[in-house]
């Protein structure tokens, strides 16, 4: 027997009471070796910074390991790695930050090609009745974004919009819901 | 599905079946894709806030990789206490209202239950009112109620929740708009696939046909699966009400077939 799924809702606005957790956006601890700041703003429809989002990532280490709840795979041997990060706030700006690692490449469809390094990226908000998935990759990955499969499904005046541009101690990935540059999203 | 290996009575002595934890044989390679209508839209006027917070543009198909297919363990990052999943407790004295035990199971779409997954609530107070710094409704706050709780799933799937009836509370979507009363849920699964933020209702609230976010689900049967039932048979005596909730999270492609891609 098959059961049917519960459906989503949204967050809502006041989520900030619950969900987050102290550290929540440290995917690796601090002063971990090669730690990176990812940063970016959220922007509704009007280009307009929206101060009450969730967003959460979801990456591998940079051996390419996860640490699984399953335990699927090599398991991660970073120190202190959750590969998981969530970040949201009471009063927000708009702005998100992430302390990670950049992720190593995983096997890509049907235990396919690599896939090029790419963090999967989960966004909650009032307004939202249902997550939008996207996921973030790095725009000095050339060689592997060419030849990334999931990369290639995106129409190519689009997929600027998934790759996270360096910054001085990290890289910057913002996210657009709408408008001229809207990000794209995943059917997950 | 876990493995079963029989014990050696020759080694053991015990004789007892002892599970073995496969990862390989518990981690599905793929997820079932949710039926259309499953969930609400993204795109659903009637409630307002999400005009300028939907994608215009189509989904592109994510076929499910490793990446998907994987998920995040946070007992340790989270460090649950008793009080997490005990919201009556986590103030200097008891909060106002009706004392009740929220609880159910984690399913996937087989039935099966989802063990050691984060639940997490959050929820206005008695009279309605969050918390919140943004939450500007003209009724008392509780000092005595935070509203915010998590648990981890047992080996069954199973939650369970002290806390204390929301009340229902006017927002300002449209003329006299009012939310039913609800407790957020947050679900994290077992995979990146899995993950869920919904709400859970209660039996018969006069508010329903008059609320665009729970009629944004729209098939009746669908919405059906957001309410809980009272259950007198949990009520725990001379102390509280209860009520029961199962989520079911999406589980296996029922068929192995390689993704179209």
């Amino acid at each position: 027997m098959i059961f049917e799924v519960t459906p989503s809702q949204t967050v809502g606005p006041y989520f900030a009471i619950g969900v987050p957790f102290a550290g929540g956006n440290l995917i690796v601890p601090e002063h971990t070796p090669g730690a990176i700041r990812i940063t970016g703003t959220i922007y509704d429809g009007r280009g307009e910074p929206i101060p009450d989002h969730l967003i959460e990532f979801w990456q591998p280490d940079p051996e390419g390991r996860f640490a699984d709840i399953h335990g699927y795979g090599e398991q991660s041997t970073l120190e202190g790695f959750r590969g998981f990060g969530r970040y949201g706030v009471e009063d927000g700006d708009g702005s998100y930050s992430m302390l990670t690692v950049k992720p190593g490449r995983v096997p890509g469809p049907n235990n396919g090609p690599l896939q090029a390094p790419h963090i999967d990226v989960t966004l909650f908000a009032r307004g939202m009745l249902n997550r939008v998935v996207t996921r973030l990759y790095f725009a000095d990955e050339d060689d592997a974004n060419a030849a990334d499969q999931v990369l290639a499904t995106v129409p190519a005046a689009r997929r600027n919009t998934l790759l996270a541009q360096p910054t001085a101690d990290g890289y910057r990935f913002d996210i657009h819901l709408q408008g001229p540059g809207e990000t794209v999203f995943f059917a997950i | 599905m876990s493995t079963v290996e029989r014990g050696d009575a020759g080694e053991s002595g015990q004789g007892e079946a002892r599970q073995i934890y496969d990862p390989v044989a518990d981690t599905p390679s793929r997820y079932r894709r949710d039926p259309v209508g499953a969930h609400p839209p993204l795109d659903f006027p009637p409630y307002k806030s999400t005009q300028l917070r939907y994608p215009k543009q189509p989904l592109i198909y994510l076929p499910h990789t490793v990446t998907e297919i994987t998920g995040p363990q946070l007992s340790d990052a989270v460090r649950l206490e008793r009080a997490d999943s005990d919201l009556t407790v986590q103030g200097g004295g008891e909060p106002i209202g009706e004392r009740i035990i929220v609880s159910g199971h984690v399913y996937d779409t087989e039935g099966k239950p989802l063990r050691g997954t984060l639940v997490e609530i959050w929820q206005a107070n008695a009279a309605g009112r969050y918390a919140h710094k943004w939450d500007r409704w003209a009724a008392p706050l509780d000092p005595n109620f935070r509203g915010a709780g998590r648990t981890l799933t047992d080996d069954n799937g199973r939650y369970e929740f002290t806390t204390i009836r929301p009340g229902p509370y006017p927002w300002g979507n449209h003329y006299n708009a009012w939310r039913p009363a609800h407790i957020h849920f947050s679900l994290l699964g077992r995979a990146f696939t899995q993950r869920l933020v919904t709400q859970m209702y209660f039996p018969d609230d006069p508010f329903f046909p008059f609320d665009p976010i729970f009629n944004s689900v729209r098939d009746e049967q669908a919405r059906a699966r957001m309410v809980s039932s009272f259950n007198i048979h949990e009520t725990r005596p001379n102390w509280a009400q209860a009520f029961n909730w199962d989520i079911y999270l999406r589980g296996p492609a029922a068929t192995l077939f390689e993704e179209s891609f």
